[in-house]
């Protein structure tokens, strides 16, 4: 059996690691009581996860007044927030499919908390549309349901229909994926178990798996397929969420540009949001040896490649604003009318977040630093959220007849939903920590022999003993 | 005669691939393999035919676009064709590429979801299930072979010589 794996690729696992070593590290988590900082990180994920809820009670009761929404500035702070969170959505199912189809071996430590990661975000993108309705107790009417209105169909040449669809299949299929990849590793749980009550409950939720030849192969085929679907998924998801705005005629979002550049933030921001949950998980969960340096360097390339796609979308946007000549496009986002108008701090806060920090990764040696790694993956996520309020703000801001010209605030309320939204997904990303096996196990140990570091070791040696 | 299940236990993927070779051609049948994870090869060593749920797949996904073109078609051309922002729906044909999009979500929806249930199905596994491993050991790092025969002696013998760490016996 070969095993060979070239020397000069890093080990992915790290230490002397037995296959059952593989599994008492990573069932670990579920097995033992929670640490006192992941009590401290819970409290404070759920204090504000609850005051978000009370603001989003206090919007649906109130009504959407009680947002900073002015008749000129009709979307602002509730879009940002889903875009935002739909593009962190972005890295997981990029990380779990389409690297699967490239047989990149380092996602198999990554993807699982990746896909959760995708899977949370999702559930508080879908928030700030359903909120924004107003009624939310009528939102099922954007789905295609007989009804009693004259068969009152919903209008399938909308965008915002098609991201009805798109946003739902894109849940539910990164759902699936992410199951599906679970059972095995619930079933390992199941088999450790010594509690009745736990053992129930991933009985309950391995669904009775054995992991018999025909089902593995079985699974082996699932799992292709479903990165093969998953992957033009991830791409049409957020073309379509662009399409919410490029299908418009409002100057600055009626652009064919949208859709890659939407695409390659989605990525730069996931990826972002991955590194910053995965550098803080790898210390306080121990997997250090799982997610090693190398993991975190390939990481910040992606980074490097998607931000610099976006800041070539940037630039040309900026150049074209400016060479049209046009004065409706010197008030667009990406002008000279913007860099120094009234939202000057906004559009140069996008700049420094999000190209000129982000360079820093060119150097290896803070490509390869988890400190730095972290900082700047803080840094991306923060200008990306800045990217999507400069798009929507910026661009409505300067209405087509000067006298609507105006300013967007915030309220207290809308920060207060942002934040709480914050909260949830982490209070969802800390229980999924406890509960769930957080690295594929089962497939790590595939890799166990190629790309552990005590048998590449043994490789080189053998290498001698043959020549 | 009465026939005996006899488990065979391996403590490393190479030694059962090894061992299954050597059953291959000593003509004992295996019933069944239990390992932690999809070891390469064991399908071919045990003459596993090619899996059709990938065919499944492409079905499903033919369905998922027959059923998003006849619902838009019958929604927007023909229950109750509606003029939105002088945008007039006439024929299935002139809407098209408004469709597009929700066709292929349709279909990567169909696809997906249809082909996890035939999963489940082909495996019958259920939500609550009773384990299908005879030893849970099989889920951690144990490989488990088991096989079916009225010669017990030989088998189990076949199985110490092939580096089995256990060997146990079932009526």
């Amino acid at each position: 059996m070969s095993h060979y794996e070239s020397q000069v690729r890093d080990p992915l696992i790290i230490g002397n690691k037995s296959y059952h070593d593989i599994s008492v590290d990573i069932a670990y988590p579920i097995e033992h009581k929670a640490g006192k900082l992941w009590w401290i990180a819970f409290g404070l994920a759920m204090v504000t996860f609850l005051f978000g809820v009370g603001c989003i009670a206090y919007t649906v009761g109130t009504g959407i007044g009680v947002w900073g929404l002015n008749r000129t500035i009709g979307w602002a702070w509730d879009i940002t927030n889903f875009v935002w969170w739909i593009g962190i959505g972005h890295a997981g199912t990029l990380i779990s499919a389409v690297l699967l189809l490239f047989r990149q071996r380092w996602r198999m430590s990554v993807n699982r908390s990746a896909e959760a990661m995708t899977i949370f975000a999702v559930v508080q993108a879908a928030i700030f549309p359903v909120i924004h309705m107003g009624r939310p107790w009528v939102g099922y009417w954007v789905f295609p349901i007989p009804n009693q209105f004259g068969s009152f169909w919903i209008n399938f040449n909308s965008a915002l229909l098609w991201d009805v669809f798109a946003i739902s299949t894109y849940f539910s299929v990164s759902v699936v994926f992410w199951y599906m990849g679970l059972i095995p590793d619930f079933a390992m749980i199941r088999d450790r178990a010594k509690k009745p009550f736990s053992k129930k409950i991933y009985s309950f939720m391995s669904m009775g798996w054995g992991g018999k030849a025909k089902h593995w192969q079985r699974h082996e085929e699932l799992s292709l397929v479903l990165a093969g679907l998953a992957t033009p998924l991830v791409f049409s998801v957020h073309t379509i969420v662009s399409f919410d705005f490029s299908t418009s005629v409002i100057k600055g979002w009626h652009s064919t540009v949208y859709p890659p550049y939407f695409v390659a933030g989605a990525i730069f921001s996931g990826f972002a949001m991955v590194q910053t949950l995965l550098s803080v998980m790898r210390k306080v969960l121990h997997m250090e040896d799982y997610i090693t340096r190398g993991h975190i360097e390939v990481m910040n390339k992606v980074i490097l490649v998607t931000g610099g796609m976006v800041a070539v979308a940037y630039a040309s946007e900026f150049y074209v604003g400016w060479y049209s000549g046009s004065r409706y496009e010197d008030f667009t986002y990406f002008s000279p009318g913007a860099a120094v108008g009234p939202y000057w701090w906004a559009f140069w806060a996008l700049i420094t977040c999000n190209i000129l920090i982000p360079s820093l990764l060119w150097f290896r040696k803070i490509r390869r630093s988890f400190f730095w790694t972290f900082i700047i993956s803080l840094v991306v996520n923060v200008g990306m959220w800045f990217e999507r309020f400069d798009i929507i703000v910026v661009n409505l801001s300067r209405d087509y007849l000067p006298g609507g010209w105006t300013m967007f605030m915030p309220t207290i309320i809308d920060v207060g939903i942002f934040i709480g939204t914050i909260g949830f997904f982490f209070v969802l990303y800390l229980l999924y920590a406890r509960s769930f096996p957080v690295i594929a196990q089962a497939e790590l140990k595939t890799i166990l022999k190629t790309s552990g570091e005590f048998y590449k070791k043994q490789h080189t040696e053998d290498d001698h003993h043959e020549h | 005669m009465n026939t005996k299940t006899i488990y065979g236990l391996y403590a490393d993927d190479d030694d059962l691939l090894k061992a299954i070779k050597s059953f291959n051609n000593e003509g004992i049948a295996i019933k069944e393999v239990y390992t932690p994870f999809p070891v390469h090869g064991l399908d071919k060593a045990l003459g596993l035919r090619k899996t059709r749920i990938s065919d499944l797949a492409f079905f499903y996904g033919v369905y998922g676009f027959t059923l998003a073109s006849v619902m838009m078609w019958y929604m927007m051309n023909h229950d109750w064709p509606q003029d939105i922002g002088g945008k007039p729906s006439f024929t299935f044909f002139e809407n098209l590429p408004a469709f597009v999009p929700i066709m292929f979500e349709m279909v990567v929806f169909c696809s997906a979801h249809l082909m996890s249930l035939t999963f489940l199905v082909r495996n019958k596994m259920y939500p609550g299930a009773k384990p299908q491993n005879p030893d849970p050991r099989t889920t951690d790092d144990k490989f488990l072979m088991e096989i079916e025969s009225n010669d017990v002696e030989k088998v189990k013998s076949a199985f110490i010589d092939t580096g089995a760490e256990e060997v146990t016996i079932k009526d």
